[in-house]
């Protein structure tokens, strides 16, 4: 089947698609969830594409973007071929993996997985159909459809995505690794959703890759919501390695219920430009949000973290460590708004960011945003930039280390904090390993899957073991 | 002649701190340099370890023969210069281990020798942490973060102990030290002094040579060397104070 786009992306544009392939984009839905999509069709019809006008976009300029051509699909795209989709191979990190290729849920002969601890997961679209219920109950519930219009584009368009549902009380055995892998022939456009579903006192640790197999370029507009029941955990890893044609708009959104605990990782290591729209809502008190973010960009790439931590409730605590390192002409934006309610007494929120600009023409905007409603809280947020320590380059150095691998070394030590917070020991090592490559700037060498290091030319494949889940 | 130093006048930001420094040094001998604070003898250390902060504007130094001032900071280091800091600099994320292994197996490398192995490189970890008597454990820790004052600078001595220099300078290695600390940081210099290399201990108080005696003693100030003699001269500084020196000058 033909793309329903061959064209650059635009909001008119895509108002024109939905009206034309209404019926198409709400096959899987239930009277409610159309309703859902209805409704962000209508926000999307009042809501603008972004300007660097916009306060939210000031640093961000997606023209470029966007007006590159691009197909779009309401469709998964068969002509590539399935035989390409890569296996993830860090070494010894057993997880349970999910795959997408762009955007669309792989292994359709398994389109769900349920598991006898009651863990669902797998295809949205096919959870949809099978518990409307579940769904219904989730879905739309955190994303902000009225305000932010790439979140309503994505509401108004998803077809497919990624569906986890880890029950009260279930703690699941291993981690879960959510893999996009992005391979087509031509540009392509990508809109996958996907929802988590932590319950009560349950627990889940996620990985999730982002990386483009290729150099086509590619815009992906995904948009994950994420539900923490009271007391549940969640150590959740974001990893971003795309090539440098791409564009990556991924909105998180986490709704956190009291007592619960949550630890997000963001760990950017290519592409072309991402932005990081990260939402953390206290829904109850007691709760705890870790968001830590890495990123090392170079040549002209472009990073926007863009956190909000919305303290709705009283009582709960929020750490951002979020550092880069930015070389060439590389961009880098972090945009920290911290919200403390009225009713939010005894917050303690901190947030920091740190840059390391390697070269005159490598720019950050950093800009951190307490608004604070209640008089008894502790919030503290620290920006610096700046090149690396020269005393410290000055000791390294007078040991006999030479210039470039004290560089290295303090490059690396500064990333280590970020790093160091890894909780799963394989991840950690290859993270570590990874950006040791990416500082010494091997991973240039092999521009395409920098995460896996194995060769595009191998046959490919997503291993699902579900006995061992 | 292991060290040479002529005339040497150093400048930071444009002003001159050193102002004709003149310094011999042989294998085997030990130099305290003292005087006064601010009067230069930090920068004479760093200025020999090659500091790129401090502009050398006359005068030369020459090491083994090598004028130094055509070496960076590492190749001095690779050739035997080895500077214990005042004040070590704490490095977050470096642990001493891969700080010390870089270290040593760039040196070796610049020698032309293999790499340590691993094991063969924790043996000597071990080995000369036992030398300056360090019980802690070092390995895991970044440098220095979070040492006591005197944890830090028994890691200099340790340091200096496994890259084995052939010219050490300890730049006020005993300020902040308690009687204990000075006594350890004492013993390393003595067990690691050799006839093939030489030692320049940069004090402010004649304490330190009570335990490190040195063969020389010389009182820089106001960016010279003004007086120089044997171990009998601290004594006399002690006795008399820097203001005797002061005077003297005036």
């Amino acid at each position: 089947m033909d793309p329903i786009l061959e064209n650059s992306i635009t909001l008119e544009r895509m108002l024109a698609l939905y009206e034309a392939n209404r019926q198409v984009l709400s096959a899987d839905d239930t009277p409610i969830l159309s309703g859902i999509r209805e409704n962000a069709f209508i926000s999307l019809g009042k809501l603008r594409f972004p300007d660097t006008k916009m306060e939210a976009w000031r640093h961000t300029d997606l023209k470029e973007s966007l007006g590159r051509g691009y197909d779009y699909y309401l469709h998964p795209t068969k002509e590539t071929d399935i035989q390409k989709v890569f296996r993830c191979n860090i070494p010894h990190l057993d997880t349970a993996i999910i795959g997408q290729l762009n955007g669309w849920y792989v292994s359709k002969d398994v389109p769900l997985m349920e598991l006898g601890n009651g863990i669902i997961m797998g295809s949205l679209a096919e959870a949809k159909k099978k518990y409307p219920a579940l769904i219904e109950k989730y879905y739309g519930q955190a994303a902000h459809d009225t305000e932010e219009v790439f979140t309503a584009l994505n509401t108004a368009f998803e077809q497919d995505g990624v569906f986890i549902y880890v029950p009260a009380g279930v703690k699941s055995p291993k981690p879960v690794q959510m893999i996009n892998v992005i391979q087509h022939p031509e540009n392509i456009f990508l809109q996958s959703r996907n929802l988590i579903v932590v319950g009560d006192d349950a627990q889940l640790s996620l990985v999730h890759c982002d990386d483009s197999y290729n150099h086509q370029g590619s815009f992906s507009n995904i948009v994950t919501e994420v539900f923490l029941g009271r007391n549940a955990y969640l150590d959740h890893y974001k990893l971003q390695n795309i090539n440098n044609n791409s564009t990556l708009i991924s909105s998180i959104y986490f709704k956190i219920e009291s007592a619960a605990n949550l630890e997000s990782h963001y760990l950017s290591l290519n592409g072309g430009l991402l932005r990081n729209n990260i939402r953390a809502l206290f829904n109850g008190p007691h709760g705890n949000a870790n968001l830590y973010g890495l990123y090392l960009m170079d040549r002209k790439q472009h990073i926007d973290n863009h956190v909000v931590v919305d303290h709705a409730s009283p009582e709960c605590t929020s750490n951002e460590i979020f550092k880069g390192i930015l070389d060439e002409n590389a961009r880098g934006v972090f945009n920290g708004h911290v919200l403390v309610r009225r009713n939010a007494a005894k917050t303690d929120a901190r947030q920091t960011n740190k840059n390391i600009l390697l070269t005159d023409n490598a720019r950050i905007n950093s800009e951190p945003f307490l608004e604070i409603y209640h008089d008894d809280v502790k919030c503290s947020h620290g920006s610096t930039t700046g090149q690396l320590d020269t005393e410290a380059m000055f000791y390294l150095r007078q040991r006999g280390i030479s210039e470039e691998s004290a560089r290295m070394l303090l490059m690396f030590a500064f990333a280590d904090e970020v790093v160091a917070k890894i909780a799963i020991p394989q991840l950690r090592q290859r993270i570590e390993d990874m950006v040791k490559k990416r500082l010494q700037g091997e991973l240039r060498i092999c521009e395409q899957c920098v995460l896996h290091c194995s060769t595009p030319e191998k046959p490919l494949e997503f291993r699902v073991d579900v006995s061992k889940i | 002649m292991l060290l040479r130093i002529k005339d040497l006048h150093a400048s930071i930001h444009g002003k001159e701190i050193l102002k004709g420094v003149n310094l011999e040094v042989n294998k085997g001998e030990v130099h305290a340099i003292m005087g006064p604070n601010g009067t230069g003898k930090s920068t004479l250390a760093s200025v020999i370890a090659g500091r790129e902060v401090f502009e050398v504007t006359a005068g030369e130094i020459l090491y083994q023969g090598k004028n130094l001032q055509k070496l960076a900071v590492e190749e001095r280091a690779r050739e035997g210069i080895f500077l214990g800091f005042q004040y070590p600099v704490e490095i977050p994320g470096v642990s001493m281990t891969n700080f010390m292994r870089t270290a040593v197996n760039e040196i070796r490398q610049y020698k032309g020798l293999d790499a340590l192995s691993g094991s063969d490189f924790m043996k000597m970890m071990e080995e000369k942490k036992k030398l300056v008597e360090i019980t802690s454990n070092l390995t895991n820790r970044s440098v220095n973060e979070g040492f006591s004052g005197g944890e830090k600078k028994k890691n200099e001595i340790f340091q200096m102990a496994m890259l084995e220099p052939t010219l050490a300078i300890l730049d006020e290695t005993d300020s902040g030290l308690d009687i204990d600390a000075l006594r350890i940081v004492a013993n390393g210099v003595n067990k690691l002094r050799r006839p093939d290399n030489a030692f320049v201990v940069i004090t402010h108080y004649q304490r330190l040579l009570d335990y490190i005696v040195p063969d020389f003693v010389h009182v820089l100030f106001e960016g010279k060397i003004v007086k120089s003699g044997g171990k009998e001269l601290a004594l006399e500084l002690e006795d008399k104070g820097y203001d005797w020196i002061k005077n003297e000058q005036l």
